[in-house]
């Protein structure tokens, strides 16, 4: 198997590493049996800008790579833009992965949503889009048990 | 610690090992003057028949067997392969059960599910914490209906060495057959087939300095098992093919300098004991396997809180080849079934990192490997959510 020179750029220098202690919205996603949990914090402005964007991540080198490139790709935008990522943009912006990798680009995707839901729920705002249940768990080493 | 481009060490000699320059030196005459077919009755095929029995006899020679015994085949996965299949082909209807474990390597386990479609009954026996067979529940499973007990003689990820003979004698008193994959003992510990009582037993070339494309299983002189490969009637009617005679002169070559080798062995168990002192002394770490029955070269340590694909991708950056038993880095996504079935929690299976060292590593290279691996669990843990230290 073999990553892009992004994916390998991004695993080895990951982008927005860390915590905000008073983070507007948190998300985590992923389980620890799978592998892979992300977790994500962001600081969103009065005019619904996300100002900055932190993340931990314990997996893979893709799930360490697409966290970085996720947070790079909602850094700076509107939370409604930052709704519209989807895991192909991940994908696309690390010149591609391993198809045995894609779900990590779907679970970043999914932590900065949950940490947008956190957002919402924090400011009592209702929910405009549906969090997965199951994230990265509908793959193989769940469905196996 | 700075990435080294320069600086390679290679600690993953269970994947594969370069292959020795004697060898190389011993097959390159098979390619340039003895390129005839053995099976050719003039002076060419004559030539390469003589050698392919010297090299025969050599090889039988370190293995403790007979060379009419030793049968040359094109890897370890083959000859894994043709045991189990050969043997329950041949007891179909009268024994339709074949017993073999959780631990298993893949051409084993594979094979065993494939005999299972076909209507085999499999029994995988379980192990203990540190990869010991469970001799117990081998007693009751085997029975009359035992075709063969397939059981790996020292296991590739963890290294644990299980007690053959005393497996192939319980075998043997239910008439069952015995069968031991020895693909990653054999260059790494004394293996003699006789003095391990087994029926049959695989090995592979590339395990121990030949190249790869070249194993051979041993079957006891008076075991009737089906072919696998049927063709032109070489190796005595039971393996066609025209003989890889270069490889096959490689494979024995690399045996007779494994066996000369096997004092340093000793050596390179005490770099092993050094590495797995130095790695456990990185907190939230445990070892796998066996602390004292394992290979000398393996290493198989687990780190909490990170996950193996990284740490590999880091130590390799930092000149360091090393493998994990992580789901992430296999093609399934399944964490490793060796792992698994030592009672292994899955979090602590993805965190795994296996070190298979040989006669080339030095002290040097295991005191770097260790200050390597602190370095990397200690990075990865600062940015996983889930270490409770950060």
């Amino acid at each position: 198997m073999v990553y892009s020179e992004k994916v390998m750029d991004h695993f080895m220098n990951p982008r927005n590493v860390g915590e905000i202690p008073d983070a507007d919205g948190v998300g985590t996603v992923g389980n620890p049996k799978c592998g892979d949990i992300m977790k994500m914090f962001i600081k969103v402005n009065d005019k619904g800008i996300i100002e900055d964007v932190k993340f931990k991540t314990f997996g893979c080198g893709a799930a360490i790579a697409t966290s970085s490139m996720a947070t790079e790709l909602v850094k700076g935008k509107s939370i409604e833009e930052a709704l519209k990522l989807t895991n192909a943009a991940v994908v696309e912006a690390l010149e591609g992965l391993p198809p045995v990798k894609i779900h990590c680009s779907v679970l970043a995707e999914e932590a900065i949503k949950a940490a947008i839901a956190d957002y919402y729920k924090r400011r009592g705002i209702e929910m405009n889009f549906t969090l997965s249940e199951h994230s990265c768990c509908e793959r193989e080493c769940d469905r196996k048990k | 610690m700075q990435e080294n481009n320069k600086r390679r060490i290679y600690a993953d000699n269970a994947a594969t090992t370069p292959v020795l320059p004697e060898v190389v030196e011993a097959m390159l005459p098979i390619f340039y003057d003895n390129w005839g077919n053995p099976s050719s009755l003039h002076e060419e095929g004559r030539r390469a028949a003589r050698t392919l029995e010297t090299a025969r006899a050599t090889a039988a020679g370190v293995l403790g067997c007979q060379p009419e015994e030793l049968y040359f085949t094109s890897c370890g996965t083959e000859s894994d392969n043709w045991a189990i299949k050969g043997a329950a082909y041949a007891a179909k209807g009268r024994r339709n059960k074949i017993i073999t474990s959780k631990i298993e390597h893949h051409a084993v386990l594979s094979t065993c599910e494939a005999l299972e479609k076909e209507g085999f009954e499999v029994k995988y026996i379980g192990v203990d914490q540190d990869g010991l067979l469970d001799l117990d529940e081998l007693r009751r499973e085997v029975d009359d209906k035992t075709a063969i007990v397939a059981i790996i003689l020292a296991n590739n990820e963890i290294g644990t060495i299980q007690p053959i003979s005393e497996i192939a004698e319980i075998a043997h008193k239910a008439g069952a057959l015995c069968f031991t994959d020895a693909v990653q003992a054999v260059g790494s510990i004394p293996v003699d087939a006789k003095e391990l009582g087994v029926d049959m037993l695989s090995l592979s070339g590339h395990k121990f300095g030949a190249p790869k494309g070249i194993g051979a299983l041993y079957i006891k002189k008076g075991v009737r098992i089906k072919n696998l490969i049927d063709g032109g009637g070489h190796e005595r009617g039971r393996r066609s093919g025209t003989e890889n005679l270069p490889y096959i002169v490689g494979l024995a070559r690399a045996l007779e300098i494994a066996q000369e080798r096997m004092g340093d062995m000793r050596r390179v168990a005490a770099l092993r004991d050094r590495l797995i002192e130095g790695l456990l002394s990185i907190p939230h770490s445990r070892l796998n396997g066996h602390p004292t029955k394992r290979l000398p070269g393996n290493v198989n340590v687990s780190f909490e809180y990170v996950e193996g694909e990284s740490m590999v991708l880091w130590l390799d950056k930092m000149g360091i080849a090393a493998s994990t038993g992580s789901a992430c880095s296999s093609k399934s996504l399944d964490p490793s079934h060796v792992l698994l079935a030592i009672g292994l929690p899955v979090e602590m299976a993805h965190g795994s990192l296996r070190f298979s060292l040989s006669h080339a590593n030095t002290e040097e290279d295991v005191e770097y490997i260790i200050a390597a691996t602190r370095e990397v669990v200690e990075k990865l843990r600062r940015m996983s959510p889930i270490y409770p230290g950060a």
